[in-house]
């Protein structure tokens, strides 16, 4: 298809505007909100566009290094345009939190729309360099926003965050090698179908020996340090409180789910039947990180380390959905790959969904910091409810979604995870039940601990919530209200993808 | 005897002495009064005008011989061929050796000097085209005898004496074990004509006595060419010498004493044939026994050139002065040439007779066209460097390493001079210092296969590499290290002539090789 | 056409050495003219040349008894490399423009030495390669000699020397295959079909190598590597990192696997392992990788940071060569071009930009001079070549670095892994330096304590400037763009390797 290469369009926008914002200085802010709202709207467009089926659409081929495989190669799908939406909404949040950056502002929103382009450019690749490109071009963006704008002990923490990640992707760009030199060819689309029919473990065989299992999980590693899965999660919690929360938001809104999005394009499609077979122990670790997630945000004294423990949780849930599906086809049982297709639908709405509740958290969390001199504690607030309602009523809204309350977004994707997972591993998915009772529990004392009770010296006088930033708050709050009232907004489009994707991966 | 023969064949050193004389009597006689500058003017211009006037002849005669009866047992002299490229070289470096002169203040005695330079220049031309073993001895000496007083010439430098003396004494034994040698060489074959004693010799077999004898006369010339182990007296009168007269010993002499290695070596081809065939013996029957039996007698050149190699380039790492220096480098670089020369090629085929006459006769002009071409650019290149060297000795008083610094600031061109001439020796392309030893190297592994000439090839391109330590060294202070005295250096200007062009000449005979290497080719 | 290269360079710098004294301006304007000259014609014969094959550019003989022939001929393989030299000559020129003392003689110097690279890329005669190969020694002393900084006059004899050794070492083998091949000629393809007996070619093969390696920087013969490029001037270490290391590796590549093929093959035993050259000098390269690597991580002098890393970058490039499979020797190939420039860039930043005003190299001192704030063009121009160097994706250095490890996957796994430690390593002393030079986290940020008045340094320069956007610009346009080098790279390697058309 060549029609007008739209995701072309959208991946270079952010780009362009951050080539605008490193010289604008102080009217940097603008630029980057101009920016990110005009990719708001181009990834709703895209959005729009996507075919009825759940196959890929949008589709951009041209020929780059043919003697390598390498082709630049763009298409979404539900899944795909879904993190679009997400990325291009997070972002935009991200920069409206951040109205006061006085160091270097140019380079600040420089780098956020860098990271935003990489997001999308990862979001939307379908070879492997192009995609690894992007992967590798949000992480430079990252580690300097940490690094140079962060609190006290943002060396470190950016220091764990970059070897990590770069780790993780030595892994991947290892395995992804030996996968070229078996099939010479890059294109996820194709390396899918080779998988499909098994095809794919008999090249890497006949190549280089009985590697596959290896091969996997060097893939599986590379994504396990991004979503974080436990015990890959260490540097998690110290670099998103040491970043400033904007960019706390950037990381837990859409970059986390990098991690997530490349286990349902890459490793799944094409290392299924091997996920298949390690799957007890990955399940084990997905549990592991649902549980851990949850009793470790309870043991937290600073809020932004509550909620990023909260955020390891919910991710985990992901991972619990994805591992529990990945189980062989077996003819005549329809009820299993309905159990497949509702834990896929969960797993994507997951994504959204706790994209835009973490984000509108850790922008709370910022609003909290500002007001009170810096202070993000959660024994530093107390009856917060009288002095200011509205900002109450609204972080409560997002509280709750958090806590998976129905009527709210957060709790469709994670009713669907259960309900998919309970009949392809009840034991997992029951022991995860107890991540969901702690969660809940965290919460309520969060809930309580800020908003009630009595108001300690520092908070006295606090503002409530002005009008630009309820009006830049409530379409949040409104979206969350909304699809969790009317989920098929998102589910309509995005079940025909995950039947497709199903219908493609063989276990 | 025919006695136009006589004069046609050594017309170039009767020329040579005449000028000699004539110096004399217009430097002693006519210009008693003069200035000094008048008078070595004007007797510089009288030995170069002497050397290039015995230049025609050398050219202009082919191949021919001076004998004194009939048969190849009595020829005393010969040209043409390697004989007469040897001798247009050592004419052209004494032309060179003498214009250095117009910068050096060591003697007043102007005419003297160069008197005695011409007349060993002479000697060295006897020397080259000598045939006879008394020829050879007498054209030795006569060459010798002027470079021990050459030596001396610089009468108020107590160095100078200390060095002519232990030329002398060490030149006064070689000369002995020589004539010793020699003495057995008659004794085993009845004959003093070289052609002879090799066709006797080779007939009979050689005897131990003769691997004596042999042994002997390597002492005796390797004392000449300054091989380990008969080097001794090299650094001290390089050191000691007067610049023109250690420039005329490090090229002149080499150059006569090269060319007579290779009439020893080689002196076959260049006899007229039919009367062996005479004795009942083929020409061919001949030769292989010859070829037989050379290389038993090139396994002591062959470690001579090994040892000159090590030596020279490993002492030269310890020098602190530039003379003893290029003195020790002098060393190596015979022991190069010398492995050339060795490297004779064997005849291991026993096949077609014709096949052998064709393919060796080329393959041996190659070795020796690849020893002159290195000998003569050698000469060259030492000529220049000694020139370099006096006129800074007589700027700041010494020629340790120290008196070279800041060099590139006090004579640029000077400077610029030295860093070729250096850097030729080294063996750098593009300069002719590379392409002789790339040459002589060819020759000698496209000739002689086996390990042993590998090996020594190895050898001798890793002590190349040592030696661009120490040639750096001097360079380094010429240009890389702080002056210590910033003041111009004068250079006389017929010298900075002479010097440029033979830098000029070391790049341009190195980037078309072809012009030398054909010019020889065609004797 | 691509000839003039080599004329004009040397004319260029015979001119720079006639130049008077004390105009500076002069001799930079001159060298940069020519330099400029240089690039223009290598752009334009690299354009010319596409699509085609082998092109001679001038075919003279020389010394026609030896069969020795003035042959300069252009593959896809030279003109990329003269591209490359072309590219790190202008970008030298660029950050030597501060350059007071004896101006016009180290123009005439370096233009010497970039005349002698030019013409070892465009040789196809043995002999001549071995001619301009000798040439470029020289230069090098002197560069290093006399405007050189830590160690300078030890360093410099010690790179003459080591490339000395290492040309005797060629200069034998080149004498041996003369006189082996019936002494009839020197031209590469004429001795690449002389099809020498496998015996010879088998010692023939490591002499060759290893005296070429010398140069390339092959473990354990690398020891020059750091000292020279630490005691270098900036252009120097930029032209030594650059351009002449990758003279070592072409010569690898041409001379001893074009001429000498079968001295890879398999020995018939094996030992611990190793069963063939290619083996052996497999394990030197990988031990080169890692070893560079991991004393580039305990450097605490900055230009030894990056000193050490082109050893170890130079290891890609020896391992891809001896893997013997397209893909492996085109991406070294590519990665000979893509250090050149990045390596260039380095040394620009950390010698021109940062020394000659900070006028440390120990990390220590640099961390704390707040470099973030007091040069950020360094910073950011040191982050970007660190992220070129590192090979992550966007930059030229991943798509050579990604060939070479498939290129050794089909190879030998083995290697593969241990080459990708080498590149962790290498992710990990780049950031190490980059950290401690100029983010360092010793300093407190701007918001919490207010600017206390730190004087600032000397304004960047447009030579500068303009030096690191060309090279950084080339190397993100290779790396975002590859196709441009490897059309003209692939089909080369493909006939080397093929035996024909050498």
């Amino acid at each position: 298809m060549s029609g007008f290469p739209v995701l072309t369009l959208l991946t270079v926008l952010p780009l362009i505007g951050a080539a605008i914002a490193l010289m604008s200085g102080k009217h940097a802010r603008g630029v980057a909100i101009l920016t990110t709202g005009a990719c708001v709207v181009l990834a709703l467009f895209v959005w729009t566009q996507l075919p009825a089926n759940g196959s890929i659409g949008l589709v951009e081929v041209h020929k780059w290094a043919p003697s390598l495989g390498i082709e630049y190669h763009l298409g979404v799908d539900g899944l795909g345009a879904l993190m679009l939406v997400l990325s291009a909404i997070v972002t935009l949040m991200s920069v409206d939190a951040a109205h006061r950056v006085h160091h270097q502002p140019g380079l600040y929103f420089g780098l956020v729309l860098v990271l935003e382009s990489g997001l999308f450019g990862s979001f939307t690749a379908l070879n492997f360099f192009h995609w690894f490109l992007f992967w590798e071009l949000s992480l430079i963006p990252a580690f300097f926003l940490i690094k140079l704008w962060g609190g006290t002990k943002r060396g470190p923490a950016a220091t764990q965050f970059f070897v990590y990640t770069m780790a993780g992707s030595v892994a991947l760009l290892v395995a992804f090698l030996a996968v070229f030199v078996a099939t010479r060819s890059m294109d996820f689309q194709h390396l899918t179908l080779l998988a499909s029919t098994g095809e794919l473990e008999q090249m890497v065989t006949s190549h280089l020996g009985p590697v596959t299992m290896w091969l996997a999980v060097g893939v599986l590693a590379g994504f396990a340090v991004k979503v974080p899965m436990f015990p890959f999660h260490t540097w998690l919690p110290a670099a998103y409180a040491e970043a400033p929360s904007p960019v706390t938001m950037l990381l837990t809104g859409a970059m986390s789910k990098m991690g997530v999005y490349g286990l349902l394009r890459i490793a799944v499609p094409l290392f299924g039947h091997q996920i298949a077979q390690m799957r007890t122990p990955l399940l084990v670790l997905a549990v592991a990180t649902v549980v851990m997630g949850a009793w470790a945000a309870a043991a937290q004294k600073d809020l932004k380390r509550v909620f990023a423990y909260s955020s390891v949780n919910h991710l985990g849930y992901c991972l619990l959905g994805i591992f529990a599906l990945a189980v062989p086809y077996s003819l005549g049982d329809a009820g299993q790959l309905a159990s497949q297709a509702a834990a896929l639908n969960g797993v994507i709405l997951q994504m959204f969904n706790h994209g835009v509740t973490a984000a509108a958290l850790f922008w709370f969390v910022a609003l909290l910091q500002q007001r009170t001199g810096g202070h993000r504690g959660i024994d530093d607030f107390g009856g917060l409810r009288k002095p200011a309602p509205v900002f109450a009523g609204l972080m409560g809204i997002a509280l709750f979604s958090s806590l998976g309350l129905p009527g709210l977004n957060g709790f469709v994707g994670e009713f669907l995870i259960f309900r998919g997972a309970f009949s392809l591993a009840w034991v997992a998915s029951t022991v995860s039940i107890l991540g969901l009772l702690v969660t809940a529990a965290v919460i309520l004392t969060v809930i309580q601990k800020v908003f009630s009770g009595s108001v300690p010296e520092h908070c006295k006088g606090f503002p409530d919530l002005h009008t630009g930033e309820r009006m830049a708050l409530a379409p949040v709050i409104g979206l969350m209200l909304l699809i969790g009232l009317l989920p098929q907004l998102i589910v309509d489009s995005v079940n025909p993808t995950v039947q497709n994707l199903l219908a493609h991966w063989r276990f | 005897m025919n006695y136009s023969d006589l004069f046609r064949i050594t017309l170039p050193e009767a020329i040579l002495e005449i000028a000699a004389l004539l110096v004399l009597i217009v430097d002693l006689g006519l210009l008693r009064k003069a200035a000094v500058k008048v008078r070595l003017a004007v007797a510089v211009f009288l030995g170069a005008c002497g050397c290039a006037a015995a230049l025609i002849p050398v050219e202009m005669q082919g191949a021919s011989w001076l004998t004194f009866g009939k048969g190849i047992d009595s020829t005393l002299l010969g040209t043409g061929g390697f004989i007469a490229v040897a001798q247009t070289g050592i004419l052209v470096l004494t032309i060179l050796t003498l214009l250095l002169l117009f910068d050096s203040g060591f003697t007043k005695h102007i005419g003297e000097f160069v008197a005695v330079v011409l007349m060993a220049a002479a000697g060295g031309l006897l020397v080259a085209s000598a045939q006879d073993l008394l020829v050879i001895f007498i054209g030795l000496e006569l060459l010798s005898l002027g470079l021990y007083i050459l030596t001396a010439f610089a009468k108020n430098s107590g160095k100078s004496a200390e060095a002519a003396m232990k030329y002398y004494l060490f030149g006064g034994m070689s000369a002995a074990f020589l004539l010793f040698g020699f003495s057995y060489f008659y004794g085993l074959t009845g004959t003093t004509n070289l052609a002879l004693i090799q066709y006797r010799i080779t007939l009979t077999g050689p005897s131990p006595l003769f691997y004596v004898a042999w042994i002997l006369v390597v002492a005796g010339l390797g004392f000449k060419i300054a091989v380990v182990p008969f080097h001794l007296w090299a650094p001290d009168t390089y050191e000691g010498a007067p610049a023109p007269a250690a420039a005329f010993i490090a090229s002149v002499s080499k150059v006569a004493s090269f060319a007579l290695l290779i009439t020893l070596a080689m002196n076959w081809w260049l006899q007229p044939g039919g009367d062996l065939a005479a004795d009942g013996h083929s020409m061919e029957q001949i030769l292989r026994a010859y070829y037989q039996a050379w290389p038993q007698l090139a396994t002591v050149l062959l470690i001579a050139a090994a040892g000159s190699m090590l030596l020279g380039n490993l002492a030269a790492l310890a020098q602190s002065s530039v003379r003893r220096l290029l003195a020790y480098s002098a060393i190596a670089h015979a022991g190069y040439i010398l492995l050339g020369l060795a490297a004779h090629p064997t005849f291991t085929g026993v096949g077609n007779a014709v096949d052998f006459n064709l393919a060796n006769l080329f393959a041996t002009q190659r070795t020796i066209q690849s020893v002159l071409f290195y000998v003569l650019t050698y000469g060259l290149t030492t000529v220049g460097a000694f020139g370099v060297v006096s006129v800074v000795e007589r700027a700041t008083g010494s020629d340790k390493f120290d008196s070279f610094l800041g060099l590139h600031k006090r004579n640029p061109v000077l400077a610029a001079v030295l860093l070729v001439l250096f850097l030729s020796l080294a063996g750098i392309p593009p300069l002719v210092g590379f392409w002789a030893k790339f040459n002589l190297f060819a020759a000698v592994l496209s000739e002689r296969a086996g390990a042993v000439p590998f090996a020594l090839v190895c050898l001798a391109i890793a002590m190349s590499a040592v030696s661009l330590y120490y040639y750096l060294q001097v360079l380094k202070r010429a240009y890389v290290m702080p002056a210590v005295d910033e003041s111009r250096i004068k250079v006389h200007p017929v010298v900075m002539l002479v010097l440029v062009g033979i830098a000029a000449a070391v790049v341009l005979l190195g980037v078309f090789p072809t012009v030398l290497g054909g010019w020889i080719a065609r004797f | 056409m691509l000839a003039w290269t080599i004329y004009l360079s040397f004319a260029g710098a015979l001119i720079e050495a006639l130049l008077p004294k004390g105009k500076a301006m002069h001799a930079r304007c001159l060298a940069l003219a020519v330099s400029v000259a240089g690039l223009a014609i290598a752009v334009s014969g690299f354009i010319y040349g596409m699509g085609r094959g082998r092109v001679v550019l001038i075919d003279v003989p020389w010394v026609p008894t030896m069969g020795i022939h003035y042959l300069l001929a252009a593959d896809g393989i030279s003109r990329v490399l003269v591209l490359l030299t072309g590219l790190a000559a202008v970008a030298g020129v660029l950050f030597s423009w501060n350059i007071e003392f004896r101006t016009n003689e180290f123009f005439a110097f370096f233009l010497a030495l970039i005349g002698g690279v030019y013409g070892v890329f465009l040789s196809f005669d043995l002999f001549l390669l071995f001619v301009f190969y000798e040439i470029a020694i020289v230069p090098k002393y002197f560069l290093i000699a006399i405007w050189g900084s830590t160690r300078r006059e030890y360093a410099a004899m010690k790179l003459a020397l080591y490339s000395f050794v290492g040309s005797a070492m060629v200069l034998i083998g080149l004498l041996a295959a003369y006189a082996a091949s019936g002494s009839h000629s020197t031209g590469l393809v004429a001795l690449g079909h002389a099809n020498l007996p496998v015996s010879s070619q088998m010692w023939l093969f490591p002499l060759v190598f290893v005296g070429f390696g010398i140069l390339a920087g092959m473990w354990p013969f690398h020891t020059w590597a750091p000292t020279g490029h630490v005691a270098a001037p900036t252009a120097a270490s930029m032209l030594l990192a650059g351009v002449v290391m990758k003279l070592g590796a072409y010569g690898c590549l041409r001379v001893a696997i074009g001429l000498f093929p079968h001295g890879l093959d398999p020995w018939g035993f094996s030992f611990i392992g190793v069963g063939s050259w290619r083996d052996v000098f497999a394990v030197l390269a990988v031990v080169g990788i890692v070893y560079g690597a991991l004393v580039a991580l305990a450097q605490t002098d900055f230009k030894f940071v990056i000193g050490y890393s082109s050893v170890s970058h130079m290891g890609f490039v020896l391992l891809g060569l001896v893997t013997l499979n397209q893909i492996g020797v085109t991406g070294a190939v590519l990665q000979m071009f893509s250090h050149g420039i990045i390596a260039g860039l380095l040394f620009a930043i950390v010698g021109r930009i940062v020394y000659d005003r900070t006028h440390t190299r120990q990390l220590a001192e640099l961390e704390t001079m707040h470099l973030s704030k007091r040069l950020p063009f360094a910073a950011w121009a040191f982050v970007v070549a660190g992220i070129a160097s590192m090979g992550l994706p966007g930059f030229s250095g991943f798509v050579a670095e990604f060939q070479v490890l498939v290129g050794a996957w089909i190879a030998k796994p083995w290697w593969t892994l241990a080459a990708g430690v080498g590149i962790v390593v290498g992710v990990a002393y780049t950031w190490r330096a980059t950290q401690k030079a100029f983010f360092s986290d010793k300093l407190p940020t701007p918001e919490e304590h207010p600017k206390t008045g730190w004087p600032s340094f000397a304004a960047i320069t447009w030579p500068e400037a303009t030096g690191v956007a060309l090279l950084a610009g080339v190397s993100l346009f290779v790396g975002l763009y590859p196709r441009i080098l490897l059309d003209a790279i692939e089909p080369a390697v493909a006939a080397l390797l093929a035996g024909g058309g050498r």
